[in-house]
């Protein structure tokens, strides 16, 4: 039995660790990503995803997709979308972006990530094949931060296909990596043990079971290790090292209570009861609705029988009738609840959820019958996934009936801007064209007047850079002379002389500083774009907000009544699904509550008899005393 | 029955004969549920039903996805419209040990803004998790940001500090990135455009 269900012991580990790419959120270039990350980092996987895919999709409805900042994470957005998903038991869409990646034409680097994203996806999905077929799609450029994740899996894939021989060549070759201390060496010794290689897997489990510098989670594993190696030398008769290696279980973590009850047991099996009360007393004052401590509860007394303690033991018999009497009127109050329908709107309740210890709160909650046992009720995996998706069906419907309120409102903003717009655009439009004719006239003239110093450039012309005041008098003099024509006299003929004098004065001016002038004329231009490019941007700035008046309140009327019916069809499918889960959650919890009732209950009978054979015992042994 | 449950039900009978071996027999199944992993399925959920449940949550997850990305647009659309749009960014400089406790936002003297961090936020952040502080609406050319930050040092002092800048709105949605540094330093606060 125990190695049939060793592929259930095979530690995952790392798995999900890479979920959120931190790499990709540092030198970050795009902040909508970072949001997303922002989002993903506190598991709001649905936001995360909503802001991700947004994104995206955004990015490839560009022309330019490369000038977007998300160009820079695409390939990161793109694995994080499928990590996300895989968070949010998205089971069936993770792996689609992944694919498109990988598909892609892409570097190496990230195509090898991909595939093993994608492997890492369908191990996920229970399809060791199809990971298998993506792992041996990686070859070339690795990045390094991978490389020892993918060999890591690869054991994982073999382990699920049945070749534990394979694993453990694979997982020889990990048991240097620091990110994957701890779960390698575990994994090897299950894997050891699954390959029918005992003793090399109980060596290796030792080894695992006394590294060092572990976080929280190789901790934990290496409890495991421990707990594990305990087992299987028990399993063997060897009870001596099973106790030494159960002692290395830590006091406080996950697995100290199974330790404790195990230790116990191989004191006891050893026949060595003396020592077997030590572990046992402590876990006997542990949480009672624990299984092992309720185990130990029996235990302990049975272990002062043995040691002939039998007033001692009668004393505790009573005691564990009286416990287990106390914890049967808890399961079936429990049970009442549950089926009274208590217990979904236990575990809804948003001001537990709030704390990162909910359950554990909820258990300690007065009034609330129905939580006392609900550790141990996620102790099932079966119980934890119908409870996260029924959790996930809740958040889903606040969500949607806060959007069928948001449409009233978006409604109502709609309606006041049309009030508000409609009898204003039609005057606003007509100021508009008018001032839109003259800047047109203007940008006109800018232009001839550009056309016409370009052509100077080739063809000179002195006196189209004559000033006002020299056209004016140039056009006087042209008067002067038209008026005198033939000169008549001599004093028409000094007039005339005179003004010809003067209009070479002003040719003379005009020639010689010609160069001077046409720079000025150009440099006044220039100046001119200045102004012109202020006038545009106002321009654009009026257009854009004309067209935004009227898209504040064209144009949303179809879209509104098509997602209002969406969400309220949305709506109507989530009460059925959730009342389906939501039974199959109290279903599955009043069976495991009934399976923990039976076993109270045997517990209580055996306590029964038990005290009253140690009462016995007692009382006979107090008698040969007197009389002695 | 696994060879665990033999073993425990089998020592302890050769060992004495005071313990019952039903008893026994019960008490190695705690042990059992460490190994065989799973509980039991209960006989009326089948494993069939609730893996097709799970997967109509799926299908309905994916519903409200894409009604969601719909939302969000019309929404964009609806109350920030680009030519007026504006989004002030929040981010933590990498390898910063500071606890943030608030950021308060005023745009051109009024305030806009004031979050209060949460744990999971703060970690969010710490990880390089970029929050969205606000969104809002500001009319194109030059506007004023405050910015105040407060918090705690690794030494245990609590910390504000505020900030003014200085930013261009275009006609285009305008993004506005501020990254929060080491208090005592010159950059506590630093503001770059995206």
């Amino acid at each position: 039995m125990i190695r049939r269900s060793l592929i259930g012991l095979f530690v995952l580990g790392l798995a999900s660790t890479s979920a959120v790419g931190a790499d990709a959120s540092r030198g970050l270039r795009d902040l909508y990503f970072g949001e997303a990350l922002y989002y993903a980092h506190q598991e709001r996987y649905l936001d995360a995803l909503e802001r991700l895919d947004a994104e995206l999709g955004q990015h490839y409805r560009l022309d330019e997709p490369p000038l977007d900042t998300l160009h820079h994470h695409v390939g990161h957005a793109e694995f994080s979308v499928g990590d996300f998903e895989l968070q949010y038991r998205m089971h069936h869409r993770a792996g689609r972006a992944i694919r498109a990646v990988l598909e892609g034409n892409v570097d190496e680097a990230v195509r090898n990530e991909a595939a093993f994203r994608l492997a890492r996806i369908h191990f996920q999905k229970d399809q060791p094949v199809d990971a298998l077929h993506a792992l041996d799609r990686i070859s070339g450029e690795v990045p390094a931060r991978i490389r020892d994740e993918i060999e890591f899996l690869r054991a994982n894939v073999y382990m699920a296909l049945g070749q534990p021989g394979a694993a453990v060549e694979v997982l020889r070759r990990v048991q240097r990596s620091d990110a994957l201390k701890g779960f390698a060496a575990y994994n090897l010794g299950i894997a050891l043990l699954q390959d029918g290689n005992q003793l090399e897997a109980l060596a290796q489990l030792d080894k695992a079971g006394q590294l060092r510098g572990l976080d929280q989670g190789g901790l934990a594993i290496r409890d495991r290790s421990n707990l594990l190696r305990g087992a299987l030398l028990m399993d063997a008769e060897d009870f001596a090292p099973a106790q030494l290696t159960l002692e290395r279980v830590r006091l406080e973590g996950p697995y100290s209570n199974q330790a404790l009850l195990s230790a116990g047991w191989a004191h006891a099996s050893g026949e060595k009861f003396e020592r077997a009360l030590v572990p046992w007393s402590m876990l006997a004052e542990r949480e009672v609705t624990d299984a092992a401590v309720q185990e130990a509860i029996l235990a302990l007394p049975y272990a002062y029988s043995q040691l002939n303690v039998h007033g001692r033991a009668a004393m505790l018999y009573g005691q564990a009738v009286d416990v287990f009497g106390d914890e049967l009127h808890k399961v079936d109050a429990s049970i009442r609840s549950i089926r009274e329908g208590s217990f979904l709107d236990a575990l809804v309740r948003e001001e537990i959820r709030q704390n990162k210890d909910w359950v554990i709160r909820l258990r300690s909650l007065p009034e609330t019958p129905e939580t006392y046992y609900l550790m141990a009720l996620m102790a099932s995996h079966d119980f934890q996934t119908a409870l996260q998706n029924y959790l996930d069906l809740e958040d889903l419907r606040k969500r949607l009936l806060a959007w069928q309120g948001s449409f009233d409102a978006f409604e109502d903003i709609i309606q006041h801007r049309g009030t508000y717009y409609q009898p204003v655009l039609p005057e606003l439009d007509h100021q508009f064209r008018e001032l839109d004719s003259q800047i047109r006239l203007r940008l006109e003239q800018r232009k001839r007047i550009d056309q016409r110093l370009h052509a100077m450039l080739t063809s000179p012309r002195a006196d189209f850079l004559a000033t006002a005041d020299e056209r004016m008098a140039l056009e006087a003099m042209a008067r002067l002379e038209a008026g005198i024509g033939e000169p008549a006299s001599d004093q028409d003929a000094a007039l005339l002389e005179r003004v010809q004098r003067l209009r070479g004065l002003i040719t003379w001016e005009l020639e010689t500083r010609y160069h001077e002038r046409f720079t000025e004329a150009h440099q006044h231009l220039v100046e001119l774009n200045t102004v012109v490019d202020a006038m545009q941007a106002q321009y654009i700035a009026f257009v854009r907000t004309r067209q935004a008046a009227l898209h504040s309140y064209v144009g949303y009327d179809e879209q509104i009544v098509q997602l209002r019916r969406r969400v309220a069809g949305a709506l109507e499918r989530l009460q059925v699904l959730m009342a389906r889960q939501g039974h199959m959650l109290e279903v599955v919890a009043v069976n495991e509550l009934s399976l923990r009732r039976q076993r109270l209950e045997t517990y209580q009978n055996q306590a029964r008899y038990a005290f009253a054979d140690s009462f016995d015992r007692a009382a006979k042994a107090q008698a040969v005393e007197d009389q002695g | 029955m696994s060879r665990y449950a033999a073993i425990r039900v089998r020592r302890p009978e050769g060992l004495s004969t005071r313990m019952p071996t039903r008893l026994l027999a019960s008490l190695a199944v705690a042990w059992l549920a460490l190994f065989a992993g799973a509980a039991a399925v209960a006989q009326d959920v089948s494993r069939e039903q609730m893996k097709g449940l799970d997967e109509q949550v799926q299908e309905i997850k994916a519903d409200v996805l894409a009604i969601a990305a719909e939302l969000s647009q019309l929404e964009e659309r609806l109350l920030f419209p680009s030519n007026t749009q504006v989004a002030v960014f929040v981010s933590l400089a990498a390898g910063e040990s500071y606890r943030l406790d608030a950021v308060e936002l005023q745009v051109n003297g009024r305030p806009v803004a004031h979050h209060i961090y949460s744990y999971k936020e703060l970690e969010a952040l710490k990880k390089g998790g970029v929050q969205r502080i606000y969104t809002g609406n500001v009319p194109t050319g030059e506007h004023e940001l405050l910015v105040a930050v407060s918090g705690k040092l690794p030494s245990g002092r609590d910390f504000t500090r505020t900030e003014n800048f200085r930013f261009t709105k275009g006609v285009e949605p305008k993004l506005v990135g501020i990254t929060l540094g080491d208090p005592d330093s010159g950059a506590g606060i630093r503001l770059g455009d995206w």
